[in-house]
């Protein structure tokens, strides 16, 4: 049985393409049950969001299944297949488990580990579930992707750092304060950024806030919602020595703060750290006061360089992340392969054969005297009953690899059976028990 | 080889395997590796601690009175206080800074070792293990604020700079190993004065008085004052931070002299030739 993936993604296709494709979460009952009509075609799931839009279904064969997967995206769309062929990526078989495993682990995301994904998927298979199209292999498969992507999650650092410019400023402030809670924030002027960044801070401990603005009303308005306190423009400067940490950005065309008064303030603190973030263009904060001890001066650019590193650490974290899915790749693959019919039976068989064998020993001992003709016939008889309890269930599987329930009846002979799952070493064996 | 040779061996590989695993903590951040190093810490200090042990019931007294045996122990003291001190904060990077220079004062222990001569008279007292014990314990602790100033003063450069590696990302925040610094000054500080005073009033039982101004007196003084600036500067006009940080370097180099360079350089009633060893 083979796992097929068609899609296109942000990395394939522009939006105007991925819009026109894209699945309404809204009425995915249909364009499920349609793929499940595709000839050959045993399970399917449809994932669909604003950067990717993805096949993931499971058939017996290769080529003609992907290519009526196509067919069906651009049918359904009503789209020309020509032109949705050059952004259309396929995988099949260890490449498309790869692929799905690396998509839900966020790691084909535009920006490297963003959580949305996950829950995306999650959605998706929510629907499959809901809708039936979802079978054995996909069941274990997405599951193995949630696991997956829980394990990227907690075993790397590839969500630890902050991605946006206004939360890079939380997460500084971290690397300079340790704990935010007993710390107080001043928002000089208003702006959007200013406010987002204020609003991190608050959410993450920080316990004042003081507001000034030329315009005393906006200050009073902005400290209101943040249930601060306004502070008058005029004499702002005089309140600093309180501030931990201040967030500013006036459209004043020169510095709102001298780098002399920076020095003052830092002598009343007693040396206390302060931390100044200057989103102003024009900025508000003399630059040469980062050369002041114990002051940290970032402006926007600054902070670009901080959100830039902090990528580039993801980028890091995620060669983790894809050692992580390589070996899961190979454990969902020996699973998969213990679907085949034939390996099945055999094993079956064998595990019969050995119960067998250890019970005629243990009858053969107990009886003692026994001649070889009656021993002849106890090991017939024996071996007749297993081949009579064998016939029906060898068949029905036998047939049952052709139609979609085929996988449900395998699994259940191997779990009701009990037979170990072939190739898989026992240390393997272990560590997955342990998912 | 005899028995406490073996252990000194072990306890060396046990060091140098923390600092191997601590350094891949930090540089590819396995988490793992970090619990792993300690586990081999706490083995290391069973196995120097047994060390110790057997070199004093094969000479009947406190085997540090050589550089072999003081560096030994000094690597032992600081190694127990830092997973003291690692209880307490669970800050694997900061291995990665004792661990190494514990191996090093292992290493030259190592190379000057030399079988144990006839024990210096002087030595033959309770008073000399109250006095190293003390004094060590204290140096260890300022190792500990040393390695903790270092780490300050490259996080606030990064800061500073804005140039993170990804050392930036491993480090705790300055406010933290400012406390660090801070807490390991407050441990040291009362350590090396017992110290200063065990060895006086031991002193003055061996020679009759409580002070020579013999070298290795004069430079622990020294240090002491150093230490006693910094600490008073903390307390009561605000040092804190980079500062700190340095004045907990400089201290550490004197304190390094003290220990080391008198013994070696200058001499006196310290040096380890006068201790017999």
């Amino acid at each position: 049985m083979n796992i097929l993936v068609v899609g296109l993604s942000h990395k394939s296709a522009p939006v105007e393409i991925r819009e026109k494709v894209a699945f309404s979460p809204t009425a995915m009952a249909a364009p499920l049950k349609q793929m499940l009509e595709l000839p050959d075609i045993s399970e399917g799931v449809i994932v669909s969001t604003c950067n990717r839009v993805e096949l993931y279904a499971t058939s017996r064969e290769k080529e003609g299944a992907i290519s009526r997967l196509k067919d069906f995206l651009a049918d359904y769309h009503q789209l020309s297949r020509d032109d949705l062929d050059e952004h259309l990526y396929d995988y099949h078989g260890e490449e498309a488990i790869k692929h799905v495993l690396r998509v839900a682990s966020s790691l084909d995301s535009m920006v490297i580990g963003e959580p949305q994904i996950l829950g995306q998927i999650k959605t998706a298979y929510g629907y499959a579930s809901e809708y039936k199209t979802a079978g054995v292999i996909l069941n274990r498969f997405l599951h193995k992707a949630f696991s997956v992507a829980k394990r990227v999650r907690t075993e790397t650092a590839i969500a630890s750092n902050a991605v946006s410019v206004s939360f890079a400023a939380v997460e500084l402030a971290r690397k300079i304060f340790s704990t935010l809670d007993d710390k107080t924030v001043m928002l000089i002027g208003a702006g959007e950024m200013c406010e987002l960044a204020a609003r991190h801070f608050v959410n993450n401990g920080v316990s004042e806030v003081l507001v000034t603005n030329r315009t005393f009303a906006r200050a009073e308005k902005l400290a209101e919602e943040f249930q601060g306190r306004a502070v008058a423009f005029e004499n702002f400067q005089d309140q600093l020595h309180q501030v931990d940490i201040v967030l500013s950005s006036t459209g004043a065309p020169g510095y709102v703060l001298p780098a002399e008064k920076l020095s003052e303030v830092i002598r009343l603190r007693r040396n206390k750290p302060m931390f100044l973030i200057d989103i102003a263009v024009p900025r508000d904060i003399d630059p040469r006061g980062n050369k002041i001890d114990n002051i940290y001066l970032y402006d926007v650019d600054d902070l670009q360089g901080v959100v830039q590193a902090n990528l580039k650490e993801r980028h890091k974290e995620a060669a983790k992340a894809e050692a992580i899915i390589e070996e899961e790749i190979t454990q969902f693959q020996q699973w998969l392969s213990t679907l085949e019919v034939k390996p099945t039976v055999i094993s079956l068989r064998r595990k019969l054969e050995d119960i067998r064998q250890a019970e005629l020993q243990k009858t053969f001992s107990n009886l003692g005297d026994l001649g070889t003709k009656e021993r002849k016939s106890i090991e017939a008889m024996t071996s007749a009953i297993i081949n009579k309890i064998l016939h029906k269930p060898t068949s029905i599987l036998k047939d049952a690899q052709n139609n979609s329930d085929g996988n449900l009846y395998i699994d259940a002979v191997r779990t009701l059976f009990d037979l170990s799952e072939p190739s898989v070493d026992p240390q393997d064996k272990k560590k997955q028990d342990n998912d | 080889m005899t028995t406490h040779i073996l252990l000194f061996k072990i306890t060396l590989i046990a060091y140098f395997t923390a600092t191997v695993l601590y350094l891949v903590n930090v540089v590819i951040q396995h988490d793992k590796s970090g619990k792993f190093a300690r586990w081999a810490l706490f083995g290391g200090i069973a196995v120097h601690f047994g060390n110790m042990a057997l070199r004093f019931f094969e000479v009947r007294y406190t085997p540090v009175a050589d550089l072999h045996g003081s560096l030994s122990f000094f690597a032992l003291c600081l190694v127990v206080l830092f997973l003291l001190f690692d209880l307490r904060y669970r800050l694997p990077v900061m291995g990665a800074f004792i661990s190494p220079l514990a191996l090093v004062m292992m290493i030259f222990a190592g190379i000057s070792h030399k079988p144990l001569l006839e024990l210096n008279p002087v030595l033959d007292s309770w008073w000399f293990p109250i006095h190293i014990t003390f004094a060590f314990l204290g140096n260890a602790a300022f190792s500990l604020a040393f390695c903790a100033g270092v780490m300050y003063l490259l996080q606030n450069w990064m800061l500073k700079s804005k140039h993170f590696s990804a050392l930036y990302y491993r480090l705790p925040s300055l406010d933290t190993l400012d406390k660090i610094n801070y807490s390991s000054l407050t441990v040291g500080f009362p350590l090396m004065t017992m110290g200063i005073i065990s060895g006086a009033i031991w002193a003055e039982s061996v020679w009759g008085t409580y002070w020579s101004w013999d070298p290795k007196e004069t430079w622990a003084l020294i240090t002491w004052f150093l230490y006693a600036a910094l600490l008073h500067g903390r307390l009561s006009i605000g040092w804190r931070g980079k500062r700190a940080a340095i004045f907990a370097i400089i201290g550490f180099c004197c304190l390094l002299f003290t220990f080391l360079g008198v013994n070696l350089l200058l001499s006196g009633q310290h040096t380890f030739e006068a201790l017999g060893g």
